[in-house]
This record gives structure tokens, C-alpha cells and sequence, in this order.
């Protein structure tokens, strides 16, 4: 086990060492969450001064939306990125003829994505403490756990990037930033499942996020947390991450027979 | 005993025969050269002992470990070093070596690469970026890389490739000694005639996935009545016998 712990720490030495020596990475883990929530808080301030009633909940839903969905984008992200690193720099013949575990790997990138997300997020959420007066952490512990389940959302969803970059190579690495972001209208960050259409609807709850979300929104709104709604999104994410990391065991060893690890690239 | 053991090898990629019905042993202790043209399937067989490729048929052990099953024990304590495959080009040296330590599990990894730095002169560079390195720097850290876990059988594709003569002597040197000290099994893929000549008990001769023949570098330049084996690997890559075609 302490051999296991050391190779997971070896590689996420190897990605923190990489980030002392390069400030361009450092402030890209800040810049696009601090940018949205800039966008969003003046945006909802705006709303929120037309509204009679009911402006501060709508501010609350909006930039809780906003930090909450980033959550899941750097999450997913951090572990996609982390993963290309390794590409980018031709690595991974050394990584894998070392004894890693292709599991030590994955621990790896999802302790490096927790890094990530913090770095991101917690600055974006300082700000609208500061220019919005919106405080996410006086949702208390629940918040803990909507956070958790979109963290482990952002894990299932570059899992399956990862093994798509297995498969075809890093011409497959756009999807490392976009693919979430095409699930963002069915994850309801902004607005409730109800008013997506009858088929779309189903998709979205399918998707952890979007009970994530209804939680998130009715907290904010009642202060009591609809519990059902985080039992789905637990459901939801145990079920997802075992389909993605059999798909990416599945892909691996495909690429271990392909020989793609020698030669992964464009 | 036998470091490496390959019985009935074969990869195969579509309709391509990149490895074909390859048998092999490797005596532990021995310094054994896998040459062979372009496309012989030198890489592919190294990349086979490695774990890097799964096999389309046949068995490889290496320390007693049977690679389809229980590869991870074995990768424990082999290493590899190419000129052909990067490390981090943005740590420096010493990071690399700290990165690679850990995943060995290296025990006190500072002294070792205090050691090393000693025995291949990169005290100078260890504080450098790998990326801001000569090709004959590279090569020497990719050594370096490969020997932090003290491994018991050591792959080695090209290993002095872009170093002068000078210092491809000293690597040279220093890799007959670390032999002789360790008791280490060193699978030497090279095209450097002169190179497996100096370093080898034995020598593979591919081609076209195969292994064509095989012997002590001796046996060799007997058996084709040639001076250096650089001839005798022209007379085998033209299919030609003692210097005439065939």
C-alpha cells in the first residue's frame, strides 16, 4: 500500500513541479472561473434591481449555478489536462513501463483535479463574497456534498474523454474542454428540470448535475435540503463511474494492444 | 536462470507481421544485442518484454514473472532508457529523477541521485530543465532515469545514440562496470556494430519479425568469416552468405 501511496504522490509531484515552473498554467486555473463569475454576478445584479421580490434568491440561484457547474468543469478538466500533460510531453512510455497501476494513474489525475478545482473555484468564490455579497458556504454542509457529487461527475465524464484520447489519439483532446460544456443544458444549472422539453427532460435526470442543481435551488430557496434529490445524484454517479472506468479499462488494454502508448500523439 | 524467456512471440497488427514466432532466452547476468534493420521488429519486441504491448500469441517471462499475468512484480525491478521517448521537458533533472524515484519506490531517492549524478557527470545539469538539454545530455539522463531503481534487467534501445565518441566511451565503460558490480541482465538494442561487439555476450540478429541467428559475437564473425560485425549484419540484411549473394 505505501508503494501505491508513493506512485500516486510521484505523479502528482510530477504535475505540481510543472506548475512552479510555468505561471501561464497558474493563472488558467483562476482566469475562466473568476472571469464567469465576474460576467454572471453583474449580470444577476442587473436582474435582481428590475425584480420586486425575490432579487436575492435570484442572485443566489445564478451565482451558486455558476460555482457550482464549475466545480464539475474543473473537475473535469483537471483530471482531462492532467492527462494530456503526459502526452504533450511524450511521457507515457516511461509512466507505464514504471510499475504504475493504470488505477494509481487515475488516483493520480483525480487528486491533481481536486487541486485544480480549488485553485479555480475558490477564487471565483471570494469574489462574489466581495463584489456580490453572495456567500455559497452559508449553504453549510450540504454544500459539501452537492460539491462531492459534481466533483465525481467531472471524474466519470474525463474518464470517458481519457479513454476516447486512448482511443483516437490527441486528436480527441478538444473534447477535454468542450464536452462538458455541451451537457450544460441538460444539467439545469439555471433553471429548473421542469422547463426543458418532455424528451430532454429525460436526459437531464439521467445526469447527476441536474439533481444537483433542483437541491441546490431549493436550499437556497426554503433552506431545506431535498434529500431525494442528492440520493439520485449519488445513484446516478455510483452508476456512471463504474460504466466509465470499465470503459477505460476496456480502452487501455485496447491501446496496450494497439501499441498506442509508444505512440500516442497527433 | 534465465532473466528473459520468450516462447512462440508473434504481434501482429491487421495484416501486418510485425513479430513472428520469436524464441528467446536471455541468461541472467549476460549482456545480451537485439539487432536488426529498420522493421525487423526490435522495437515491437521491446515494448513486448516491457508490458507496453500485449502480445498477439506466445509467452514472455521476465525475472520469473509471466508478463500477461503478473507484469507489475517484474516492472518493479527492470528499466528501460530510449533517446526516442521524452522525459518532462519543463522539470528539471532532478525533479525527473524524483518523479521516476517514487514511482520505483527508490528508498532515500536524494543519495541515489547524489550517486548517479557522481558516476555520469551531471552534477551540472541535474537543476536544468530536461527540455534545455544537448541530445548527448538526454541520453545520458535517460540512463541515468533508467538505473535510479538499481533495476535487475535493464533495456536499453540505442543507448549512447548522439553522444560523441568520447563520451558514447565513457557510457560505454561505465555500463561494463555497472554490469560487472550488480550482476544486472542488459538487453542492448543497437546499431552501433562496435558498440554490441565490445558489450555483448550474445548477440540476436532479426529480421522481418524473426529471430534469423543467433550466437556470441565470435561465433558470429566465424560463422561469416568476417572481420566486424557490421558486415555480418549486411550479409544479413542482403541475404547474402560469407560476403556473396545468396
Amino acid at each position: 500500500m505505501i508503494g501505491a501511496v508513493r506512485r500516486i504522490w510521484g505523479m502528482m509531484y510530477r504535475h505540481l513541479a510543472l506548475y512552479r515552473r510555468s505561471w501561464p498554467r497558474l493563472l488558467e486555473l483562476a482566469y475562466w472561473p473568476t472571469l464567469q463569475m465576474c460576467i454572471w454576478g453583474f449580470t444577476s445584479t442587473y436582474i435582481a434591481s428590475r425584480m420586486a421580490v425575490g432579487g436575492q434568491v435570484a442572485i443566489g440561484v445564478l451565482l451558486g449555478g455558476v460555482l457550482l457547474w464549475e466545480v464539475a468543469l474543473r473537475s473535469q478538466m483537471g483530471v482531462a489536462i492532467s492527462f494530456l500533460e503526459e502526452i504533450w510531453s511524450r511521457n507515457l512510455g516511461h509512466v507505464f513501463v514504471s510499475p504504475l497501476r493504470p488505477w494509481e494513474l487515475v488516483a493520480a489525475l483525480i487528486g491533481m483535479s481536486f487541486l485544480r478545482m480549488a485553485a479555480g473555484v475558490l477564487p471565483a468564490a471570494l469574489l462574489a463574497w466581495a463584489l456580490y455579497a453572495f456567500n455559497i458556504f452559508a449553504m453549510g454542509p450540504v454544500l459539501v456534498l452537492l460539491a462531492l457529487n459534481l466533483m465525481v461527475m467531472g471524474w466519470w465524464v474525463s474518464l470517458g474523454v481519457v479513454s476516447l484520447i486512448l482511443r483516437h489519439g490527441a486528436g480527441a483532446e478538444a473534447l477535454a474542454w468542450s464536452v462538458l460544456f455541451g451537457l450544460t443544458p441538460f444539467a439545469a444549472v439555471f433553471y429548473p428540470v421542469a422547463v426543458l422539453p418532455a424528451g430532454f427532460q429525460s436526459v437531464a435526470l439521467a445526469l447527476p448535475a441536474a439533481h444537483v442543481f433542483e437541491g441546490m435551488r431549493a436550499t437556497l430557496a426554503d433552506g431545506a435540503m431535498p434529500w431525494g434529490h442528492l440520493a439520485w445524484a449519488c445513484g446516478l454517479n455510483v452508476a456512471w463511474l463504474v460504466a466509465a472506468s470499465l470503459l477505460f479499462a476496456r480502452q487501455f488494454r485496447v491501446a496496450r494492444e494497439r501499441g498506442a502508448l509508444l505512440s500516442i500523439g497527433e | 536462470m534465465d532473466a528473459i524467456r520468450v516462447t512462440g512471440l508473434v504481434k501482429r497488427y491487421g495484416d501486418v507481421l510485425a513479430v513472428d514466432g520469436l524464441d528467446a532466452v536471455v541468461p541472467a547476468g549476460s549482456t545480451v544485442g537485439l539487432l536488426g534493420g529498420n522493421g525487423a521488429g526490435k522495437t515491437t519486441t521491446i515494448a513486448m518484454l516491457l508490458g507496453l504491448l500485449i502480445p498477439t500469441a506466445g509467452r514472455i517471462e521476465v525475472l520469473g514473472h509471466d508478463m500477461a499475468r503478473d507484469r507489475f512484480a517484474a516492472l518493479a525491478r527492470m528499466n528501460f532508457s530510449s533517446p526516442y521517448i521524452a522525459l518532462p521537458h519543463r522539470l528539471s533533472v532532478e525533479e525527473n529523477f524524483r518523479v521516476y524515484g517514487h514511482l520505483y519506490n527508490v528508498p532515500q531517492i536524494g543519495r541515489r541521485i547524489a550517486e548517479l549524478a557522481a558516476q555520469l557527470d551531471l552534477g551540472d545539469l541535474l537543476k536544468r530543465p530536461a527540455g534545455d538539454l544537448s541530445a548527448g545530455q538526454k541520453t545520458r539522463v535517460a540512463l541515468a532515469k533508467a538505473l535510479l531503481n538499481k533495476p535487475d534487467v535493464l533495456l536499453l534501445d540505442e543507448p549512447t545514440a548522439s553522444l560523441d565518441p568520447d563520451t558514447g566511451d565513457l557510457v560505454r565503460t561505465w555500463m561494463e562496470r555497472y554490469r560487472a558490480e550488480s550482476g544486472c541482465t542488459i538487453l542492448l538494442a543497437s546499431h552501433n556494430m562496435a558498440e554490441v561487439e565490445r558489450l555483448c555476450d550474445m548477440v540476436l540478429m532479426m529480421k522481418r519479425g524473426r529471430i534469423v541467428d543467433r550466437g556470441s559475437p565470435a561465433e558470429l564473425l566465424a560463422r561469416y568469416g568476417r572481420d566486424d560485425l557490421e558486415q555480418v549484419f549486411l550479409d544479413i540484411a542482403r541475404d547474402r552468405k560469407q560476403g556473396v549473394e545468396i
